[in-house]
């Protein structure tokens, strides 16, 4: 994008630089945009081992019908914690806080964020709403079973620890408001000069679309979640029928936030796939201006779509068909940017590599996923898929394979810049085949299951089911088995790989232009960008 | 390397923290905001009830109350001129005049929620579940809405203290006020979160 | 960088009016509120609130004097609360 700006061979990289502290603590008590990247790095890739654990379990438990390894309290609790794992330790946190802390600032030519003190007060909320949340597992009246959606009436009736879990989600939520903050304020006052808005790599634009979302999106669940906290603990009456109260309302404050949060989730994963792309197709992005506005749109639109998710909820009918118009709406952008991703490969010569096969799965699992959310968009079958298996198999296609495979495919391209090493390709190629292999076999099945009538969240059924359950409880230790080779991998190559190059994938963006793994401040000076971000001519 | 600690630049941006403070104010603003769509929600389901439920709180407190903060706000703005022509003892003053109303409001919201609840007008009380849904939730609302804007009030006191004792030590001067500046948004907050508590809560009976 | 320190001063006598203005906005909406309108006695009052919240945003809130940027984003952050709760009542309005 601008001259070379490499400073010179000898000086430290962020992993190795000396500070204040030694030890864990240069560490945990680190400003540098990039160390807290790796901070959120490890935590998560901790919590995901516990997640994937828990839904492998469930998987087990599935298997066939009847009493296998668990019984339904236990499952309860296992789908709930499952929940609240995978989706406020995991996705929210996800792409943003790993690589849009280690990436945002480099690849707008900054030397960190706006806020490094508070980028690094994110992460400690983060840990210590993990840690409360972790909690009620294991003290007062047993892990919560009202699953991650923390229903009224039932999250302040039942005798299970909801305190904690709830106080926990709160304190997330913070967390993911701060990071927000921070990134949009670092885009606005601290692009590189003569980066313009329409000069900024697309990975950086969805963040800020995110952060957005992060900010007008959260608090809306905050304080739902602190009337939740009022109502257990003073009895008030807001979402309790018998005191005047309406459940109903609690769904919708809820949706309001965790509708958008989908967004949140899926937004700086497509920033990604956006950023690997051009670079294995050696080709302007299609449509750099369309990408944006999409992303504009999809955070925009998809914040006014949260009944969707209560379509069997007893919503007056006008409602009703607002929120499937607005929903079919929101595909719209969505199927803009497929279409943007497809003719950047068109007749480009295309380099095969790992990040990409990555990407090219993370389109075709997200357009599965997408086409089934319309399904269950369309008001008269949501009716019969509502709390069916195909809402399980829709939303793990996209949250787990939308963002995790574009979570998993920016971490194979970003890999050489943020360790300074290659990983073995060809373990990496098997995982991801492994990977994706067992993806599809999980979750198809339960596509089958939920149209035939399978309910969620039961740890049992009748036998007719039995033949799904079993190809998908089998994709799930074949899915398991990827994910185990991927992060092996790289581990391992962290640790020991071959050394990188400053650039080994022939990219455009910024953070090419700083050496492998990058110094602590990134660049010896402040870049002046001319050219666009994916100017390959 | 000269590093000392895990950011060495020493990098001041005045705007960037107003648009960080703004932005925090965003989402104060979306946390009452879900606080008013459940009032309208279940004002438009309880309409009686609602208004004769608001008929038991005191106007004349709450006007005070409203008087008292509107003149807080202004003490604080005023205190940002202050300090911009450098008279940092009038800014102080003027600080110390905005801690005063702040605790003003507070001592009226003691009295106030006290002979309510002396009443037994509380969360779960009794009394209120005899008067039925209607005035449960209205004082559900009434003292979750304004027991969370006086938990703001509490946070801008501390805030305006230690905002204070740096106008004294004189690490905010006028050419370096950013941190009086997003202090004295956050209070007008405050103050604009109230402007609409007070007419939903005591006006329209 | 460049702007910091650079800023409007608003004079003290501003700041008096515009207290002044916000007291009598309050007063007329109690007086007003005290009289049987009806349904309008919310729409008045919201109104009145309106006008001063507006009031404290632009002349306490500096919006007057800020980039513009700020006010755009204001006015986008109003936009989303209105248009939750608008979108919320279609549920509520019509079941």
């Amino acid at each position: 994008m601008s001259e070379n700006h490499t400073r010179s061979v000898d000086e430290p990289s962020y992993l190795k630089y000396k500070g204040r502290y030694r030890g864990i603590f240069a560490w945990i008590f680190s400003t540098d945009h990039k160390r807290i990247g790796l901070l959120y790095l490890w935590s998560i890739l901790t919590f995901f081992i516990v997640g994937a654990i828990l839904g492998l379990l469930m998987k087990m438990e599935l298997i066939s019908p009847g009493k296998n390894i668990m019984g339904p309290q236990t499952y309860n609790g296992f789908f709930t914690l499952h929940g609240i794992i995978m989706i406020f330790l995991i996705v929210i946190p996800g792409l943003p806080a790993v690589f849009g802390n280690f990436f945002l600032p480099i690849m707008i030519g900054a030397k960190d964020v706006a806020f490094p003190r508070l980028n690094l007060t994110s992460w400690w909320l983060y840990l210590l709403g993990a840690f409360v949340v972790l909690t009620s597992q294991f003290t007062g009246g047993g892990p919560p079973d009202t699953g991650w959606t923390f229903y009224a009436p039932y999250s302040f009736q039942t005798p299970t620890n909801m305190l904690p879990a709830v106080t926990g989600a709160f304190i997330l939520g913070f967390s993911s408001i701060l990071t927000g903050l921070n990134f949009i304020v670092t885009i606005h006052r601290m692009r590189a000069p003569g980066m313009g808005w329409f000069k900024m790599p697309l990975f950086p634009w969805s963040l800020y679309a995110t952060g957005w979302i992060q900010v007008i999106a959260t608090p809306i669940v905050g304080v739902t979640l602190l009337m939740i906290i009022a109502e257990r603990v003073l009895n008030i009456g807001f979402f309790n029928p018998a005191l005047g109260g309406d459940p109903i309302l609690y769904q919708h404050l809820f949706w309001i936030y965790s509708h958008p949060a989908v967004y949140i989730m899926i937004l700086p994963a497509m920033g990604a796939i956006s950023e690997i792309i051009p670079t294995f197709a050696r080709k302007t992005i299609f449509g750099y201006k369309a990408i944006i506005v999409s992303t504009i749109a999809i955070a925009f639109v998809g914040y006014f779509v949260w009944g969707h998710h209560m379509f069997t909820s007893g919503m007056s009918g006008v409602a009703l068909y607002t929120f499937s118009i607005l929903t079919f709406l929101v595909a719209i952008p969505s199927a803009i940017k497929v279409f943007n991703w497809v003719s950047t490969m068109h007749k480009a010569s295309i380099i095969l590599k790992t990040p990409f096969y990555w990407a090219v799965s993370f389109i075709f699992v997200f357009m599965i996923g997408g086409f089934s959310g319309l399904v269950l968009g369309a008001l008269a079958t949501n009716v019969h898929l509502h709390d069916t298996h195909f809402v399980v198999a829709h939303f793990h296609f996209i949250v787990f394979g939308g963002t995790g495979f574009a979570f998993l495919g920016a971490m194979h391209y970003w890999f050489p810049k943020i360790f300074g090493r290659k990983y073995d390709a060809g373990w990496a190629n098997i995982g991801w085949i492994t990977f994706f292999i067992g993806f599809i076999t999980l979750y198809v099945p339960m596509f089958y299951l939920g149209i035939a009538g399978m309910p969620r969240r039961y740890y049992d059924y009748v036998e007719v089911f039995h033949g799904g359950n079993i190809i998908s409880s089998f994709g799930s230790i074949i899915l398991i088995a990827g994910i185990a080779i991927v992060i092996a991998n790289l581990v391992k190559s962290a640790i020991s790989g071959e050394k990188a190059d400053q650039n080994p994938w022939g990219g455009r963006t910024l953070e090419w232009e700083v050496p492998s793994p990058p110094p602590l401040e990134n660049f010896d000076e402040i870049p002046h960008v001319t050219r666009g971000p994916y100017d390959y001519s | 390397m000269e590093q000392t600690s895990g950011n060495t630049h020493i990098h001041r941006d005045d705007e960037a923290s107003k648009i960080g403070m703004w932005l925090f104010i965003f989402t104060e603003m979306l946390l009452f905001g879900g606080l008013f769509i459940v009032y309208s929600i279940y004002r438009y389901l309880h309409p009686v009830a609602f208004e004769l439920a608001a008929g038991e709180l005191d106007v004349a407190v709450g006007t005070a109350n409203t008087v008292i903060l509107l003149i807080s706000s202004m003490t604080i703005a005023m205190s940002i001129t202050a300090m911009q022509k450098g008279n940092k003892k009038l800014t102080i003053a003027l600080l110390g005049a905005t801690l005063f109303l702040a605790l003003a409001f507070l001592v009226n919201k003691y009295f106030e929620w006290g002979s309510k609840i002396s009443h037994g007008l509380y969360p779960g009380s009794d009394r209120l579940h005899e008067f039925g849904h209607g005035d449960t939730l209205f004082f559900g609302l009434y003292y979750f809405m304004t027991g969370l804007h006086a938990l703001h009030i509490i946070i801008g006191l501390v805030v305006i203290a230690f905002v204070m004792y740096r106008v004294h030590r004189e690490m905010v001067h006028s050419t370096k006020f950013a941190l009086l500046e997003n202090t004295g948004l956050y209070w007008h907050l405050v103050d604009l979160i109230w402007i609409f508590l007070f007419p939903l809560f005591y006006l329209v009976t | 960088m460049e702007n910091n320190g650079k800023h409007h001063i608003v004079p003290y006598k501003t700041h008096i009016t515009v207290l002044l203005g916000l007291i009598v906005l309050t007063a007329l909406s109690v007086a007003v509120t005290s009289i049987e309108l009806g349904p309008l006695t919310v729409t008045v009052a919201l109104v009145l609130a309106s006008a001063k919240a507006l009031i404290v945003l632009i002349y306490f809130m500096h919006l007057k004097f800020d980039n513009i940027i700020y006010s755009i984003m204001v006015a986008f952050i109003i936009f989303s609360i209105v248009s939750i709760i608008v979108i919320t009542f279609l549920d509520y309005l019509f079941r």
